[in-house]
Protein backbone atom coordinates (compact mmCIF):
# COMPACT_ATOMS: atom_id res chain seq x y z
CA UNK A 1 0.00 0.00 0.00
CA UNK A 2 1.12 3.56 -0.68
CA UNK A 3 1.37 6.11 2.09
CA UNK A 4 1.70 9.86 1.53
CA UNK A 5 3.59 11.97 4.05
CA UNK A 6 3.37 15.76 3.79
CA UNK A 7 6.86 17.21 3.56
CA UNK A 8 8.45 20.66 3.47
CA UNK A 9 11.13 19.51 1.00
CA UNK A 10 11.99 16.85 -1.54
CA UNK A 11 14.35 14.56 0.34
CA UNK A 12 14.28 12.21 3.29
CA UNK A 13 15.98 14.71 5.60
CA UNK A 14 13.28 17.32 4.94
CA UNK A 15 11.05 18.25 7.82
CA UNK A 16 7.49 17.11 8.08
CA UNK A 17 4.87 19.62 6.80
CA UNK A 18 1.87 20.07 9.10
CA UNK A 19 -0.34 21.24 6.24
CA UNK A 20 -2.14 18.84 3.92
CA UNK A 21 -3.56 20.76 0.94
CA UNK A 22 -0.82 23.36 1.15
CA UNK A 23 2.12 21.12 1.94
CA UNK A 24 5.26 21.80 -0.07
CA UNK A 25 5.82 18.23 -1.17
CA UNK A 26 4.42 14.74 -0.74
CA UNK A 27 6.65 11.82 0.08
CA UNK A 28 5.05 8.71 -1.41
CA UNK A 29 6.17 5.61 0.43
CA UNK A 30 5.49 2.17 -0.93
CA UNK A 31 5.16 0.21 2.30
CA UNK A 32 5.69 -3.13 0.55
CA UNK A 33 8.99 -2.29 -1.11
CA UNK A 34 10.12 0.57 1.16
CA UNK A 35 10.74 2.77 -1.88
CA UNK A 36 10.09 6.49 -1.66
CA UNK A 37 9.51 9.23 -4.19
CA UNK A 38 8.76 12.94 -3.83
CA UNK A 39 6.05 14.86 -5.64
CA UNK A 40 5.73 18.61 -5.64
CA UNK A 41 2.33 19.92 -4.52
CA UNK A 42 0.85 21.93 -7.37
CA UNK A 43 -1.92 23.27 -5.14
CA UNK A 44 0.37 25.01 -2.65
CA UNK A 45 -0.64 28.48 -3.85
CA UNK A 46 -4.20 27.73 -4.93
CA UNK A 47 -6.54 30.46 -3.77
CA UNK A 48 -9.33 28.00 -3.05
CA UNK A 49 -9.92 24.28 -2.71
CA UNK A 50 -6.33 23.14 -2.23
CA UNK A 51 -7.48 20.35 0.09
CA UNK A 52 -10.02 18.77 -2.23
CA UNK A 53 -7.67 18.92 -5.20
CA UNK A 54 -4.99 17.26 -3.10
CA UNK A 55 -7.37 14.41 -2.29
CA UNK A 56 -7.87 14.04 -6.04
CA UNK A 57 -4.10 13.74 -6.40
CA UNK A 58 -3.92 11.11 -3.66
CA UNK A 59 -6.56 9.05 -5.47
CA UNK A 60 -4.68 9.41 -8.74
CA UNK A 61 -1.52 8.15 -7.05
CA UNK A 62 -3.37 5.26 -5.43
CA UNK A 63 -2.56 6.36 -1.89
CA UNK A 64 -4.35 4.49 0.91
CA UNK A 65 -2.98 6.36 3.91
CA UNK A 66 -1.96 9.98 4.49
CA UNK A 67 0.14 11.37 7.29
CA UNK A 68 -0.14 15.09 7.94
CA UNK A 69 -0.55 17.69 10.68
CA UNK A 70 -4.28 18.02 10.16
CA UNK A 71 -6.95 17.94 7.46
CA UNK A 72 -9.47 20.63 6.57
CA UNK A 73 -13.18 19.78 6.67
CA UNK A 74 -13.63 19.50 2.89
CA UNK A 75 -10.55 17.32 2.45
CA UNK A 76 -11.54 15.18 5.44
CA UNK A 77 -14.97 14.52 4.00
CA UNK A 78 -13.53 13.29 0.72
CA UNK A 79 -10.77 11.24 2.32
CA UNK A 80 -13.40 9.50 4.43
CA UNK A 81 -15.56 8.91 1.38
CA UNK A 82 -12.71 7.17 -0.42
CA UNK A 83 -11.55 5.25 2.63
CA UNK A 84 -8.14 6.86 2.75
CA UNK A 85 -6.80 6.54 6.27
CA UNK A 86 -5.78 9.81 7.92
CA UNK A 87 -3.01 9.92 10.47
CA UNK A 88 -2.33 13.11 12.36
CA UNK A 89 1.16 13.83 13.69
CA UNK A 90 1.73 17.09 15.50
CA UNK A 91 5.52 17.02 15.69
CA UNK A 92 6.85 19.31 12.98
CA UNK A 93 10.46 18.73 14.07
CA UNK A 94 10.42 15.20 12.70
CA UNK A 95 12.12 14.48 9.39
CA UNK A 96 10.50 12.30 6.75
CA UNK A 97 13.13 9.65 7.42
CA UNK A 98 12.17 9.53 11.10
CA UNK A 99 8.48 9.22 10.28
CA UNK A 100 9.16 6.35 7.89
CA UNK A 101 11.20 4.63 10.59
CA UNK A 102 8.22 4.97 12.97
CA UNK A 103 5.86 3.42 10.43
CA UNK A 104 8.17 0.51 9.69
CA UNK A 105 8.63 -0.40 13.34
CA UNK B 1 -32.29 62.29 -12.85
CA UNK B 2 -31.46 59.77 -10.12
CA UNK B 3 -28.62 60.61 -7.81
CA UNK B 4 -26.70 57.97 -5.94
CA UNK B 5 -24.37 58.61 -3.04
CA UNK B 6 -22.21 55.84 -1.58
CA UNK B 7 -20.79 56.07 1.92
CA UNK B 8 -17.58 54.06 2.15
CA UNK B 9 -14.29 53.74 4.02
CA UNK B 10 -11.28 51.48 4.07
CA UNK B 11 -11.26 51.13 7.83
CA UNK B 12 -14.19 49.71 9.74
CA UNK B 13 -15.69 51.73 12.58
CA UNK B 14 -15.01 55.18 11.11
CA UNK B 15 -18.69 56.10 11.06
CA UNK B 16 -20.09 55.04 7.70
CA UNK B 17 -23.34 53.85 9.17
CA UNK B 18 -23.64 56.80 11.52
CA UNK B 19 -23.26 59.19 8.63
CA UNK B 20 -25.40 57.18 6.19
CA UNK B 21 -28.37 56.96 8.55
CA UNK B 22 -28.10 60.65 9.45
CA UNK B 23 -27.95 61.66 5.81
CA UNK B 24 -30.90 59.42 5.05
CA UNK B 25 -32.95 60.79 7.92
CA UNK B 26 -32.20 64.38 6.96
CA UNK B 27 -32.90 63.97 3.25
CA UNK B 28 -36.03 61.89 3.76
CA UNK B 29 -37.43 64.76 5.83
CA UNK B 30 -36.30 67.53 3.48
CA UNK B 31 -37.34 65.63 0.33
CA UNK B 32 -40.20 63.41 1.49
CA UNK B 33 -40.78 60.27 -0.56
CA UNK B 34 -37.73 60.83 -2.71
CA UNK B 35 -34.98 59.09 -0.77
CA UNK B 36 -33.93 55.55 -0.03
CA UNK B 37 -31.16 54.04 2.07
CA UNK B 38 -29.66 50.75 0.87
CA UNK B 39 -27.51 48.84 3.34
CA UNK B 40 -24.90 47.13 1.16
CA UNK B 41 -22.94 45.72 4.09
CA UNK B 42 -24.55 42.34 3.50
CA UNK B 43 -22.31 40.49 5.94
CA UNK B 44 -23.36 42.65 8.87
CA UNK B 45 -26.29 44.84 7.92
CA UNK B 46 -27.40 47.08 10.77
CA UNK B 47 -28.79 50.33 9.35
CA UNK B 48 -32.34 49.15 10.05
CA UNK B 49 -31.60 48.89 13.78
CA UNK B 50 -31.50 52.69 13.99
CA UNK B 51 -35.06 52.96 12.64
CA UNK B 52 -37.31 51.01 15.00
CA UNK B 53 -40.26 52.94 13.58
CA UNK B 54 -39.68 51.45 10.11
CA UNK B 55 -42.13 48.89 8.80
CA UNK B 56 -40.65 45.98 6.92
CA UNK B 57 -42.13 43.74 4.27
CA UNK B 58 -41.68 39.99 4.11
CA UNK B 59 -38.06 38.99 3.43
CA UNK B 60 -37.32 38.15 -0.21
CA UNK B 61 -34.99 35.27 -0.90
CA UNK B 62 -32.08 35.64 -3.32
CA UNK B 63 -30.85 32.61 -5.22
CA UNK B 64 -27.83 31.76 -7.26
CA UNK B 65 -27.32 28.84 -9.63
CA UNK B 66 -24.96 26.08 -8.61
CA UNK B 67 -23.85 23.39 -11.07
CA UNK B 68 -24.69 19.77 -10.46
CA UNK B 69 -23.03 16.93 -12.32
CA UNK B 70 -25.27 14.33 -13.90
CA UNK B 71 -23.24 11.18 -13.39
CA UNK B 72 -25.22 9.28 -16.00
CA UNK B 73 -23.84 11.62 -18.67
CA UNK B 74 -20.42 12.51 -17.22
CA UNK B 75 -17.46 10.96 -19.02
CA UNK B 76 -15.00 12.03 -16.27
CA UNK B 77 -12.94 13.99 -18.81
CA UNK B 78 -12.04 16.57 -16.12
CA UNK B 79 -12.47 19.50 -18.49
CA UNK B 80 -14.74 21.23 -15.96
CA UNK B 81 -12.06 20.79 -13.29
CA UNK B 82 -9.54 22.55 -15.53
CA UNK B 83 -11.94 25.40 -16.22
CA UNK B 84 -12.87 25.95 -12.58
CA UNK B 85 -10.89 28.87 -11.19
CA UNK B 86 -12.08 28.11 -7.67
CA UNK B 87 -11.18 24.40 -7.45
CA UNK B 88 -14.82 23.68 -6.67
CA UNK B 89 -15.10 20.50 -8.73
CA UNK B 90 -13.61 17.14 -7.87
CA UNK B 91 -13.53 14.47 -10.57
CA UNK B 92 -11.76 11.18 -9.96
CA UNK B 93 -12.08 8.97 -13.04
CA UNK B 94 -10.76 5.78 -11.42
CA UNK B 95 -13.65 5.63 -8.98
CA UNK B 96 -16.15 7.35 -11.30
CA UNK B 97 -16.59 10.25 -8.91
CA UNK B 98 -17.67 13.74 -9.96
CA UNK B 99 -19.00 16.34 -7.55
CA UNK B 100 -19.30 20.11 -7.14
CA UNK B 101 -18.46 21.60 -3.78
CA UNK B 102 -21.00 24.40 -3.58
CA UNK B 103 -19.18 26.23 -0.79
CA UNK B 104 -16.23 26.79 -3.15
CA UNK B 105 -18.37 27.49 -6.25
CA UNK B 106 -18.78 31.12 -7.33
CA UNK B 107 -21.54 30.41 -9.90
CA UNK B 108 -19.41 31.69 -12.77
CA UNK B 109 -20.77 29.16 -15.25
CA UNK B 110 -17.38 28.20 -16.74
CA UNK B 111 -17.91 24.48 -16.08
CA UNK B 112 -21.09 24.51 -18.16
CA UNK B 113 -19.15 26.00 -21.06
CA UNK B 114 -16.40 23.41 -20.53
CA UNK B 115 -18.66 20.37 -20.49
CA UNK B 116 -19.02 18.73 -23.90
CA UNK B 117 -21.29 15.97 -22.63
CA UNK B 118 -24.16 18.13 -21.40
CA UNK B 119 -23.64 16.59 -17.98
CA UNK B 120 -23.89 19.77 -15.92
CA UNK B 121 -27.21 21.21 -14.82
CA UNK B 122 -27.76 24.21 -12.58
CA UNK B 123 -29.94 24.26 -9.53
CA UNK B 124 -30.91 27.28 -7.43
CA UNK B 125 -29.38 27.74 -4.01
CA UNK B 126 -30.32 30.49 -1.57
CA UNK B 127 -27.54 32.99 -0.84
CA UNK B 128 -29.42 35.42 1.35
CA UNK B 129 -32.41 37.67 1.79
CA UNK B 130 -33.47 41.21 0.97
CA UNK B 131 -35.30 43.28 3.57
CA UNK B 132 -37.38 46.21 2.35
CA UNK B 133 -39.26 48.71 4.41
CA UNK B 134 -40.26 52.31 4.78
CA UNK B 135 -40.34 54.99 7.42
CA UNK B 136 -43.52 56.80 8.47
CA UNK B 137 -41.89 59.91 6.97
CA UNK B 138 -41.85 58.17 3.58
CA UNK B 139 -38.18 57.26 3.18
CA UNK B 140 -37.49 53.75 1.96
CA UNK B 141 -34.93 51.54 3.65
CA UNK B 142 -33.59 48.22 2.41
CA UNK B 143 -30.69 45.90 2.95
CA UNK B 144 -29.33 42.48 2.14
CA UNK B 145 -28.32 39.71 4.51
CA UNK B 146 -25.89 37.18 3.16
CA UNK B 147 -26.10 33.60 4.43
CA UNK B 148 -23.34 32.88 6.91
CA UNK B 149 -20.35 31.28 5.19
CA UNK B 150 -21.44 32.25 1.68
CA UNK B 151 -18.77 33.76 -0.56
CA UNK B 152 -21.34 35.47 -2.79
CA UNK B 153 -21.12 38.98 -1.29
CA UNK B 154 -20.74 40.67 -4.66
CA UNK B 155 -23.70 38.91 -6.19
CA UNK B 156 -25.82 39.62 -3.11
CA UNK B 157 -25.04 43.35 -3.36
CA UNK B 158 -25.79 43.43 -7.08
CA UNK B 159 -29.09 41.60 -6.61
CA UNK B 160 -30.03 43.98 -3.80
CA UNK B 161 -29.29 46.98 -6.00
CA UNK B 162 -31.28 45.50 -8.85
CA UNK B 163 -34.23 44.85 -6.56
CA UNK B 164 -34.42 48.43 -5.24
CA UNK B 165 -33.35 50.38 -8.30
CA UNK B 166 -35.93 52.98 -9.25
CA UNK B 167 -37.63 52.95 -5.85
CA UNK B 168 -36.54 56.52 -5.17
CA UNK B 169 -34.76 59.22 -7.17
CA UNK B 170 -32.12 59.67 -4.46
CA UNK B 171 -30.28 56.61 -3.20
CA UNK B 172 -27.76 56.34 -0.37
CA UNK B 173 -25.62 53.21 -0.37
CA UNK B 174 -24.00 52.26 2.92
CA UNK B 175 -20.96 50.28 1.71
CA UNK B 176 -19.09 47.54 3.57
CA UNK B 177 -15.60 48.42 4.84
CA UNK B 178 -12.46 47.51 2.90
CA UNK B 179 -11.21 47.82 -0.66
CA UNK B 180 -12.18 44.52 -2.24
CA UNK B 181 -14.95 43.24 -4.52
CA UNK B 182 -17.96 43.87 -2.23
CA UNK B 183 -16.91 47.52 -1.86
CA UNK B 184 -16.53 47.90 -5.61
CA UNK B 185 -19.99 46.37 -6.09
CA UNK B 186 -21.45 48.79 -3.54
CA UNK B 187 -19.96 51.95 -5.06
CA UNK B 188 -19.73 51.05 -8.77
CA UNK B 189 -22.79 53.01 -9.90
CA UNK B 190 -22.58 55.90 -7.42
CA UNK B 191 -22.45 59.51 -8.64
CA UNK B 192 -20.59 60.59 -5.53
CA UNK B 193 -18.66 58.61 -2.95
CA UNK B 194 -18.10 59.93 0.52
CA UNK B 195 -15.15 58.32 2.25
CA UNK B 196 -15.58 58.50 6.00
CA UNK B 197 -12.26 58.65 7.79
CA UNK B 198 -10.88 59.39 11.22
CA UNK B 199 -7.74 61.36 12.08
CA UNK B 200 -5.77 58.41 13.47
CA UNK B 201 -2.78 56.60 11.92
CA UNK B 202 -5.08 53.64 11.17
CA UNK B 203 -7.70 55.87 9.60
CA UNK B 204 -5.05 57.59 7.46
CA UNK B 205 -3.52 54.37 6.26
CA UNK B 206 -6.82 52.82 5.24
CA UNK B 207 -8.08 56.06 3.70
CA UNK B 208 -5.10 56.10 1.35
CA UNK B 209 -5.98 52.59 0.20
CA UNK B 210 -9.56 53.68 -0.47
CA UNK B 211 -8.37 56.74 -2.37
CA UNK B 212 -6.13 54.54 -4.54
CA UNK B 213 -9.14 52.35 -5.27
CA UNK B 214 -11.42 55.26 -6.20
CA UNK B 215 -8.78 56.89 -8.38
CA UNK B 216 -8.33 53.62 -10.21
CA UNK B 217 -12.08 53.38 -10.69
CA UNK B 218 -12.17 57.07 -11.71
CA UNK B 219 -15.03 57.81 -9.34
CA UNK B 220 -15.82 61.27 -7.96
CA UNK B 221 -15.29 61.34 -4.22
CA UNK B 222 -14.79 63.50 -1.18
CA UNK B 223 -13.66 62.81 2.37
CA UNK B 224 -15.61 63.30 5.56
CA UNK B 225 -13.49 63.48 8.70
CA UNK B 226 -15.32 61.91 11.59
CA UNK B 227 -14.21 62.07 15.23
CA UNK B 228 -12.17 65.14 14.36
CA UNK B 229 -10.10 66.52 17.21
CA UNK B 230 -8.73 63.06 17.95
CA UNK B 231 -5.22 62.35 16.75
CA UNK B 232 -3.37 64.81 14.53
CA UNK B 233 -3.80 67.31 11.69
CA UNK B 234 -2.02 64.97 9.29
CA UNK B 235 -5.27 63.95 7.63
CA UNK B 236 -6.31 67.55 6.97
CA UNK B 237 -2.92 68.38 5.49
CA UNK B 238 -2.95 65.27 3.37
CA UNK B 239 -6.31 66.14 1.79
CA UNK B 240 -5.10 69.66 1.15
CA UNK B 241 -1.89 68.51 -0.52
CA UNK B 242 -3.68 65.95 -2.62
CA UNK B 243 -6.39 68.38 -3.68
CA UNK B 244 -9.11 66.12 -2.31
CA UNK B 245 -12.44 67.66 -1.41
CA UNK B 246 -13.19 67.80 2.30
CA UNK B 247 -16.92 67.21 2.64
CA UNK B 248 -16.79 68.27 6.28
CA UNK B 249 -15.62 67.42 9.78
CA UNK B 250 -17.64 66.02 12.62
CA UNK B 251 -16.04 66.56 16.02
CA UNK B 252 -15.38 63.65 18.32
CA UNK B 253 -17.85 63.61 21.15
CA UNK B 254 -17.79 61.06 23.90
CA UNK B 255 -21.45 61.74 24.61
CA UNK B 256 -22.40 61.03 21.00
CA UNK B 257 -20.34 57.82 20.96
CA UNK B 258 -22.29 56.76 24.04
CA UNK B 259 -25.59 57.45 22.27
CA UNK B 260 -24.50 55.38 19.28
CA UNK B 261 -23.64 52.54 21.63
CA UNK B 262 -27.17 52.54 22.94
CA UNK B 263 -28.64 52.54 19.42
CA UNK B 264 -29.80 56.13 19.52
CA UNK B 265 -28.37 58.47 16.92
CA UNK B 266 -30.99 61.11 16.43
CA UNK B 267 -32.22 62.54 19.69
CA UNK B 268 -30.41 64.86 22.09
CA UNK B 269 -27.37 65.10 19.80
CA UNK B 270 -24.59 67.13 21.45
CA UNK B 271 -24.67 70.65 20.06
CA UNK B 272 -21.26 70.67 18.38
CA UNK B 273 -22.04 67.38 16.61
CA UNK B 274 -25.50 68.54 15.55
CA UNK B 275 -24.04 71.76 14.17
CA UNK B 276 -21.40 69.92 12.12
CA UNK B 277 -23.96 67.46 10.81
CA UNK B 278 -26.44 70.12 9.79
CA UNK B 279 -23.79 72.04 7.88
CA UNK B 280 -22.66 68.96 5.96
CA UNK B 281 -26.15 67.64 5.33
CA UNK B 282 -27.28 71.03 4.12
CA UNK B 283 -24.37 71.20 1.69
CA UNK B 284 -25.12 67.75 0.32
CA UNK B 285 -28.79 68.59 0.01
CA UNK B 286 -27.92 71.61 -2.12
CA UNK B 287 -25.58 69.53 -4.19
CA UNK B 288 -28.30 67.02 -4.98
CA UNK B 289 -30.73 69.81 -5.91
CA UNK B 290 -28.07 71.29 -8.14
CA UNK B 291 -27.55 67.91 -9.79
CA UNK B 292 -31.29 67.70 -10.47
CA UNK B 293 -31.30 71.30 -11.71
CA UNK B 294 -28.41 70.67 -14.08
CA UNK B 295 -30.28 67.80 -15.55
CA UNK B 296 -33.45 69.84 -16.05
CA UNK B 297 -31.56 72.57 -17.86
CA UNK B 298 -29.93 69.92 -20.08
CA UNK B 299 -33.38 68.96 -21.20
Amino acid sequence: MKTAITSTGNHLDSEFDLRFGRAGWFCILDEDTGKTSFIRNEQINASHGAGTRTVEKMMELGVGKVISGDFGPKAKELLEKFNIQMIILEDEQLTIKEIIKKIQN
Amino acid sequence: MPFKIAIASGKGGTGKTTFAVNLFRYLSQSMPGKVQLVDCDVEEPNDHIFFPEAQFEKLEKVYRLVPEIDQSKCTYCRKCVEYCEFNAIVVIPTVRFAEVNSSLCHSCGACIVACEDDAINEKPEEIGTIRRGFLPSGGRISGGTLKIGSSMQTMMIRELKKAVSGEAPITIFDAPPGTSCPVVAAIADADLIILVSEPTPFGMYDLKLSIDLLRELRKPFGVLINKSGLGTDELHNYLLNQGIELIGSIPFSRAYAGMYASGNLFNDIPEEVAFAFSEILHKLHDRILQHEGDHHSER
